[in-house]
């Protein structure tokens, strides 16, 4: 068993409708430790990336939260904006689902990158450039000398995303949240995203939480899984437990819609 | 990028050259006789005939206007009286170079176009960012419905009544005198300072509107998010992130806009009794003076064209989507 780095308890999330409060999170609980990594999954609108949201103090204005969201023990949840803002990008990073749309056009990835850099760690322009060009490094984009100084649209999909991930990584963070970052890539890219997410979490040993509603996507990383329905944890336990021996009809209607090659077919 | 501006120049020629021959053919021939109207009360038809020897009247219409054009770039003479290039032709009621007209008043034009631009730039922009930021609080909320009031109310009727509360009633400003800023900077200051306004309110209004929308547009979309979860403070996000991506339309129409006035701002000049264009257009159209028409109307085109071209140029070096693409 793994040490508890990220400790969440009993996590409600409250959002203001036209038609009262609504619980979009009911009493979610999970534990990531380092090297680990927890995948979320569910259907659109299950509360996924709400509570993802939730845990940096991201969510819309007005929206409520309580229970506990623990990073080395120390609570996050009702913390100041000085003191999230401090824990945003540094020690817990994410990454988003359209790395196109969650760059700024008008910047070049270098700037996107230092940026967040500076922001902790303070330091000259050029120090920071080179650790943009370093973590474009590490996340394999050729040439990334050059290619610092390019704006987001130069690049292809896979690509931003990698430039998302090297922003996301480049404080360091001892917990990552991805929300979705392989839905919106082709098959291939997504698998060469996935890969290049887990040699950097071996490399750095970050935690990291794969929110997704892709099984297949999550029985490849995620060594458990929390499985949400309709802003409820249906299910939580052991990548293993979870997808053998389902306990939540959810989540076995989940595993039967994943198509299968031996499916019989109508045609 | 060089063979892009040379294209677009090319281009602004082409319009110009299309505007001069619609004005010429609306303003010279649709309307009437000139030699009868330079001729006055006391006419022969053999002073009509010289009349229409020397403006070059008889010859055909394309010959006409080839010789507006050649006199525009080289100059040229009627009868006796030679017109140097750039010859746009002599006021048929004063006799005065139509070119010397021009440039008389343009300054003032652009004195009253520069005043009222910053002005409502300063006012719109500020005003519209801080309704965005405070979207939905009681400032948003009147400065919106204030702005809606004042894009609603005419430019003569502010014009009016500004002028009966502050110099007939109050008497804080005397009534314009337009003076040249280096004989009198102050009376010139407060010369100007109405007619700005009058002109600025209407602008700022809409821009203020303009702005806060963009603003919360961009304040929506996911690099926002981005950048929260970067962890930057929130005035290097608004500053960085918002700003310049939601400020960035704004300079194309602001730049349509300004133009447009260059060529004259026709309702508040003549309230206010400036000699600009806008006054010289009205007066040349009411007296139906048709060399200034013509020339009025090729300049305010003239500044509508090229700013357009300005605009895209600016455009294309504030947005790097569009530059890398045109170069």
């Amino acid at each position: 068993m793994t040490d508890e780095l990220f400790v969440v308890e009993d996590l409600t999330v409250t959002l203001p409708t036209s038609r009262g409060p609504v619980d979009v999170v009911k009493d979610v609980s999970f534990t990531v430790g380092r090297d680990d990594t927890l995948g979320i999954v569910g259907e659109s609108g299950s509360g996924k990336s709400m509570t993802a949201l939730a845990v940096l103090g991201l969510l819309p204005p007005g929206a409520r939260t309580s229970g506990s969201v623990r990073l080395d023990g120390r609570e996050l949840l009702g913390q100041s904006e000085g003191e999230l803002r401090s824990v945003r990008g540094n020690a817990i990073s994410m990454v988003f689902q359209d790395p196109l749309s969650s760059l700024n056009p008008y910047y070049t990835v270098g700037l996107q990158i230092e940026e967040g850099y500076r922001a902790h760690r303070g330091g000259s322009k050029r120090a920071a450039r080179q650790v943009a060009i370093e973590a474009m490094e590490r996340v394999r984009i050729p040439d990334a000398a050059r290619r610092v100084d390019d704006y987001p649209h130069q690049f292809s999909g896979g690509q931003r995303q990698r430039i998302m991930i090297a922003m996301a990584l480049c404080c360091s963070p001892s917990l990552l949240i991805a929300d979705e970052p392989t839905t919106a890539l082709d098959v291939t890219v997504q698998a060469q995203i996935l890969e290049l997410l887990a040699e950097l979490q071996t490399q750095t040993g970050t935690g990291l939480i794969f929110i997704t509603h892709d099984l297949a996507v999550i029985s490849s990383i995620a060594r458990r899984v929390l499985v949400m329905c309709a802003g409820d944890p249906v299910e939580y336990g052991t990548a293993e437990q979870v997808f053998s021996d389902p306990r939540h009809e959810y989540t076995r209607t989940l595993l039967d819609a994943v198509p299968r090659i031996d499916d019989e077919v109508m045609l | 990028m060089t063979r892009y501006v040379i294209g677009r120049l090319g281009g602004v020629v082409v319009i110009l050259l299309a505007v001069c021959l619609f004005t010429y053919l609306i303003f010279f021939k649709l309307s009437p006789d000139p030699a009868v109207m330079i001729c006055g009360k006391t006419c022969t038809p053999d002073r009509i005939d010289s009349i229409r020897d020397v403006l070059g009247l008889n010859q055909p219409l394309l010959t006409q206007f080839w010789e507006f054009l050649r006199g525009i770039v080289a100059g040229r003479d009627y009868g006796t009286v030679h017109c140097s290039a750039p010859c746009l032709g002599y006021s048929f009621q004063t006799n005065e170079s139509v070119w010397n007209m021009l440039t008389t008043r343009l300054p003032v034009s652009i004195t009253v176009a520069v005043g009222a631009a910053v002005l409502w730039l300063l006012a719109g922009v500020a005003g519209g960012l801080i309704s965005a930021i405070k979207q939905g609080t009681w400032w948003d909320r009147s400065a919106m419905a204030l702005a809606l009031t004042g894009v609603s109310v005419p430019n003569y009727v502010l014009a009016l009544v500004l002028q009966y509360v502050l110099v007939v009633k109050l008497q804080v400003l005397p009534f314009p005198a337009a003076p040249a800023f280096a004989d009198n900077p102050v009376l010139w200051f407060e010369s100007y300072l109405m007619p700005w306004t009058v002109l600025a309110v209407g602008y700022a209004c809409l821009y203020a509107r303009l702005t806060r929308a963009n603003v919360i547009d961009t304040l929506a979309e996911n690099f926002l998010r981005t950048a929260r979860a970067k962890g930057l403070s929130r005035p290097l996000i608004l500053r960085r992130h918002a700003l310049r991506p939601a400020l960035t339309p704004i300079t194309t129409i602001f730049g349509m806009d300004f133009a447009g006035l260059l060529g004259g701002a026709l309702i508040t000049e003549t309230v206010f009794g400036l000699n600009g264009i806008g006054k010289l257009a009205a007066d040349s159209i009411a007296k139906n003076d048709q060399p200034v028409i013509m020339a009025v109307t090729l300049l305010a085109a003239f500044f509508v064209v090229v700013g357009n071209v300005v605009v895209d140029l600016v455009y294309t070096a504030l947005d790097p989507r569009v530059r890398v693409t045109s170069s």
